[in-house]
């Protein structure tokens, strides 16, 4: 491996508001490290910018799944496979647990963070889309402060959040609802397993008579970070489900997106598979 | 270039309580391997793809080469050295030595543990349940389908298959 | 009698240990004051060296720095064509190429001073396909780029074309195939340990398929006699051919840090590294021009083959020639003409990998034969039974089949296992109605065991047995244990031929002071030949104990263990060696390239299902089914293991594994970018085993380690075309592999902008 393991320096702080107050004091010197499923794979390419880390792995106010009548709240440091273990979660949420199944294995899922994985901001993230599907808010706190954003205005372009240097993410909010809705999660990766994905698609509707309501769709890996699409959704808005709207809906979808090709895939296939999701979904929301 | 100050981190290995020093940035697969002299935990990739280095930490199967010293304080850590000495997985290993599940043996002891992290938590899995429980563990050799017999069989010495 | 032991599936002689943790690989081991290497390699692919700097700022105190210069003797890797430094002096042929070796105590600090040593370069003009090398566009090796050639005849394929101009009956279809780089991926990473001094001399210990081409490569590098190089075989993690000839390098390298340090020395490759600097399976292009009547009859086969063998020789000659000598398949025809080059370009050297040339030919005989029948309207099948070879008939090297196989019983076998015509009928109805589109296809093949030719002549492999004071009956082999089950496989056919337990036998590991040279552990040979030779030698140690009067003819288990210890007590020591003698009817000729080419042949059908998504064109092996006749199963437990594990080396080698290249570096070049298939990607495997014993084998056993490799990706892609070729809208034939999701979508939707 490549990491030159003396240059990092990762300390614990002696709990969460120590850890918010040295954040604070030194933004630019300190970040945070949660489960390490990211940045050590970075430090052992040689890849991690050499730095001070605060370990906040110990802080048990950053875990948990609070259920409430009106939103499920996760933690933080709420891992993969807690996230798949949450019989709400499971139930109401079913888009974020199949994107967690598939996020890497079973090593990966037991150690892997949802705040983690939001604040690493990857565009090829997994659980990502399914929190914009689901309309999530996230907490982010700082030694003085405290605020909800909504998930969908978090990431502004590659790598770069609405978080400040100060903030951490201790909190994901999913609100809850009555009505019954449509879900949809599709990621195509490399392989079927340990993949990072080279497409993926979150859809989630509400079905009233003949029209979709409340349409969101979400996609990851199809630029530089991942997107809600708001033309599509809003075309798709109230309309009656056809194989017109259908079509339109792709044509739309291509233009508000922007794949490339890299090393695991090719713009051609992103934008073509982005269209083939969004039909597969829509094709069943008509039958379903 | 920052130094780190290097620490000194206690946990639970095997069973025993040990502490060792090291920069709070050493892997655990390193500290195992290298310090606690607990070879049979092996690197593959380095990089949380192959599941070679798996353990259990706190109980659940993880990447040790994604693990730094600075986490493991108080943490419970169980390597394949562990695991021989139980008498049920003892089962899991005979059986992979009898129905084909090791070739060459370097994806075995991650292999085990990945297979044992699966029984704990689903005693008589399924056909697709046992390869999504290991598909974390890349196995060059066997093509996985004598691991998947080595799984199954064991579950029927452990008494559990239906 | 004496047990059976041969046709059982015992327990893994290496099984507890490795299911424990406790067997030992390289990176396992220690030395008292060990330290580590690193090497600095070059980032251009072509050009000169022109000086080598140290940065001045960095403290280099405690640094072992090794080049060219301080190589005591020949600074070439033993091989072949003797075309290839260990350490680059002058010329850069490569990128990644091996410049200058560092050694510290400190692995933090080596890794530290990677970016500390700068190399200055002049570059030049490099080549990276082997279209390119052809061309000529560049010369970079040699005077015209082509490392080996070999031309097969038999008969007159101009004839044969000449006539078709006027005959209209004479069909005459071309094609051209691709195949892709792949590398081996052994999950264990290349590594060694070396302690040397120039008193003592180079003892190595790693990870390795060949202990006697380490010991043979050592020589020259160190300017050493034999009995002052020694090399040990640790536990192997996984070769594949990866491990065959590559190793070589990486000992020496470790040696010369050794040398200069005069510490132990441990050189243990990240998977970066070992994936972007040592060797890969050779990329092809093979070029078929066939004359076929309307049944399908081959009248003429006309084969162009073409390697690419990147910047060096290396084995690419021996790979060149196996897959000439499979390039005309398990088919007969009276007219052959098989051109076969292997070219250089300035990519890291291509070399040994499992199937070792067959698979690149198999690949493309397969698909075309397929691709011939599509056109003439005729089946698969069919085309495939009217030219199938049989006892009696002859190969393109004019090689007269002494086996009593039966391809057509085999064909019908396979077929009527795997509901062949049923499903063939069910999938095309379905594709029909449905998106997911179904298909199923099979190659057939053979697969020549042991060296080609006059090379096991050549080899003079020497396997030797001996007992300890207690009875025990130690092999000496040179075979190297590497998961495919030379221990057990040995222990059995020892165990078999001296009466004894399984227990009573040991397989010495591998240590050139300890065994004798059996030849590599390579081209499907372990069991066959070197299998051969343990039998033999058993045999032998038995007829001394026999003579001696210690022994009658019926002891079997202690009695033999006791006659061992009464005969050591009064003799001393009790020993025998088996040396290969090349069966007097086994007729090569080296110069016109004719004759057997191989003593035995394993003969196969495989066969495969495929769904292919149209949501994101993937294509999922749904069932595999391999089917092989190998003279004798030794281990069924075993055996199926081989063709399973190669299976699904094939499976990656059709769909998943394409290595890419930028600026002749390998930029995929880490398991999260080169992708091999995990437990959730491979298909059920059932796999079949025929038994005709052969002669030349233990027990009548034939070799079977490649086979797996040479059919599993032409099923495949047999089974892919029979799937979508109906809708495709490109519709030129299924050529090249591997073939991702994103060539499928090519396929199947055209071009789409």
């Amino acid at each position: 491996m490549r990491g030159v393991t003396p240059e990092y320096e990762l300390i614990t702080p002696k709990n969460l508001k120590e850890a918010l107050s040295t954040l604070d004091s030194e933004p630019d010197k300190w970040s945070v490290f949660a489960g390490g499923t990211d940045l050590m794979v970075f430090f052992e390419s040689g890849d991690l910018p050499a730095g001070h880390w605060l370990n906040i792995w110990p802080f048990e106010e950053l875990r948990g799944i609070e259920v409430s009548e009106d939103s499920v709240t996760l933690g933080g440091l709420t891992t993969y496979q807690e996230l798949q273990d949450h019989p709400v979660v499971q139930k109401e949420f079913p888009s974020l647990c199949h994107a967690a199944r598939l996020t890497g294995a079973m090593a990966i899922q037991n150690r892997g963070t949802l705040g983690g994985n939001i604040m690493n901001a990857s565009p090829a993230a997994d659980s990502p889309p399914a929190l914009l599907a689901y309309d999530a808010e996230i907490e982010l706190i700082a030694k003085e402060s405290s605020r909800w954003v909504k998930y969908c205005d978090f990431h502004l372009d590659y790598k770069k959040t609405l978080a400040s240097p100060n903030e951490i993410l201790s909190k994901i909010k999913l609100p809850r609802t009555k009505e019954a809705l449509l879900h949809y999660y599709r990621k195509v990766g490399t392989r079927n397993a340990q993949a990072i994905s080279k497409v993926v698609f979150s859809g989630c509707a509400q079905k009233k008579g003949e029209e979709l309501k409340n349409v969101r769709i979400a996609l990851g890996s199809v630029g530089p970070k991942v997107i809600r699409c708001l033309e599509t959704e809003k075309l798709i808005e109230g309309g009656q489900l056809s194989q017109e709207l259908i079509e339109n809906a792709q044509k739309k979808l291509c233009s508000e997106i922007t794949p490339i090709d890299d090393i695991r895939s090719t713009c051609d296939y992103r934008l073509k598979v982005a269209q083939n999701l969004l039909g597969e979904w829509l094709n069943s929301c008509g039958t379903g | 270039m920052s130094r780190a100050d290097k620490i000194t981190v206690s946990f639970l290995l095997n069973g025993e309580k040990k502490s060792f020093d090291g920069y709070p940035m050493s892997r655990l697969l390193d500290i195992l391997r290298e310090k606690a002299e607990l070879t049979g935990t092996k690197e593959g990739c380095g990089e949380g793809e192959c599941g070679a280095c798996s353990i259990f930490f706190n109980g659940k199967l993880v990447n040790s080469c994604l693990v730094p010293l600075a986490q493991l304080e108080g943490a419970k850590i169980q390597t394949i050295e562990n695991i021989a000495t139980n008498e049920n997985f003892k089962k899991i290993q005979s059986s992979f030595i009898e129905n084909g599940g090791a070739q060459c043996g370097i994806c075995t002891p991650g292999m085990i543990m990945a297979a044992v992290s699966l029984l704990k938590k689903t005693p008589d899995p399924n056909d697709q349940q046992i390869r999504e429980g290991l598909s974390g563990n890349l196995c060059r050799c066997t093509g996985y389908t004598k691991i998947f017999e080595s799984v199954v069989k064991a579950c029927q010495q452990l008494g559990v298959s239906s | 009698m004496g047990h059976k032991w041969v046709g059982s599936s015992v327990a893994r002689k290496d099984g507890l240990d490795k299911v424990t943790g406790q067997a030992k690989y390289v990176d396992d081991i220690e030395f008292p004051e060990m330290i580590h290497g690193i090497t600095i390699r070059t980032s251009i692919a072509r050009g000169v060296l022109k000086n080598i700097y140290f940065d001045e700022k960095f403290n280099w105190d405690g640094f072992t720095i090794v080049t060219a210069k301080d190589i005591p003797g020949k600074n070439i890797v033993q091989l072949i064509e003797l075309d290839q430094p260990l350490l680059v002096e002058k010329n850069i042929c490569h990128a990644d190429e091996p410049v200058v070796l560092l050694a510290h105590p400190d692995k933090d600090l080596l890794q530290k001073a990677r970016d500390k040593v700068r190399l200055e370069v002049e570059s030049l003009e490099p080549i990276y396909t082997l279209q390119d090398s052809l061309a000529k566009k560049q010369i970079i090796w040699g005077k015209d780029n082509i490392q080996k050639s070999f031309l097969v005849q038999k008969g007159n394929v101009d004839s044969v074309f000449e006539l078709a101009k006027k005959d209209s009956s004479i069909k005459i279809f071309e094609g051209e195939y691709f195949t892709g780089a792949q590398e081996q991926l052994y999950i264990e990473n290349q590594g060694m340990v070396a302690i040397a001094s120039k008193q003592d001399g180079v003892t190595v210990w790693g990870s390795m398929q060949c202990p006697y081409y380490i010991h043979k490569g050592l020589m020259p590098i160190f300017h050493l006699s034999e009995d002052k190089v020694r090399v040990v075989q640790m536990e192997t993690g996984g070769g594949f051919g990866g491990k065959e000839e590559y190793p070589t390098i990486l000992a020496a390298h470790a040696g010369l840090l050794a040398l200069k340090s005069g510490k132990p020395v441990k050189m243990i490759y990240d998977r970066a590294e070992d994936m972007a600097a040592t060797t890969k399976r050779h990329p092809s292009r093979t070029l078929h021009k066939t004359a076929v009547n309307a049944d399908g009859k081959l009248l003429a086969m006309d084969i162009d083959f073409t390697l690419d063998g990147g910047a060096y020789a290396t084995l690419s000659s021996v790979v060149l020639s196996r897959g000439t000598l499979h390039a005309a398949g398990p088919y007969e025809c009276e007219n052959v003409r098989i051109k076969s080059q292997a070219v250089a370009t300035n990519i890291p050297p291509y070399g040994a990998f499992r199937g070792f040339g067959a698979p690149q030919c198999v690949f493309s005989a397969e698909r075309h034969l397929d691709v011939i029948a599509k056109e003439l309207n005729v089946t698969a099948e069919k085309i495939r039974r009217i030219n199938f070879l049989q006892k009696g008939k002859k190969t393109a090297t004019k090689q007269v089949i002494q086996d009593e196989v039966d391809m057509n019983e085999l064909l019908t076998f396979t077929l009527e296992k795997t509901d062949y015509h049923k499903k063939l009928a069910e999938f095309k109805k379905h594709n029909q109605t449905s998106s997911v589109k179904k298909g199923i296809g099979f190659a057939s093949f053979l697969h020549g065991a042991g060296f080609t030719g006059s090379g096991e002549k050549n080899l003079k492999s020497v396997v030797g047995v001996q007992a300890t004071k207690e009875g025990v009956i130690e092999i000496l082999a040179a075979s190297t244990e590497i998961g495919q089950g030379t221990k057990t496989i040995f222990a059995q056919v020892a165990a078999q031929a001296m009466k004894v337990g399984i227990d009573q036998v040991h397989v010495v590991q591998p240590d050139t002071k300890k065994v004798p040279d059996s030849g590599p552990t390579v081209a499907s040979r372990t069991v066959m030949v070197v299998g051969s030779l343990v039998e033999s030698a058993c045999l032998g140690l038995r007829a001394i104990l026999l003579e001696s009067g210690f022994l009658k003819d019926s002891d079997t288990n202690e009695k033999v263990t006791q006659a061992c210890v009464q005969y050591i007590k009064k003799f001393g020591s009790l020993k025998h060696y088996s040396q290969y003698k090349q069966p007097p009817e086994i007729k090569w000729d080296d110069q016109t390239y004719e004759g057997d080419a191989y003593a035995a042949y394993t003969w196969a059908v495989y066969l495969a299902e495929v769904s292919i998504d149209p949501v994101d064109y993937q294509v999922t092996v749904d069932r595999f089914t391999a089917v092989q006749e190998v003279g004798k199963v030794v281990h069924p437990v075993l055996a199926a293991g081989q063709i399973e594990g190669g299976v699904a080396q094939g499976v990656g080698y059709a769909l998943y594994e394409k290595v890419i290249w930028k600026d002749g570096k390998m930029a995929n070049n880490r398991m999260t970018n080169y992708i091999m298939p995990t437990s959730v990607d491979i298909p059920e495997i059932k796999v079949y085993f025929h038994e005709l014993p052969s002669k030349y084998g233990p027990q009548g056993a034939k070799g079977i380690g490649e086979l797996p490799l040479d059919g599993t990706a032409p099923a495949i892609m047999n089974a892919v075309d029979n799937a979508i070729a109906d809708i495709a809208k490109d519709k030129k034939p299924l050529n090249e592999i591997p073939f991702l999701p994103e060539d499928v979508m090519q396929v199947m939707e055209g071009e789409l902008r």
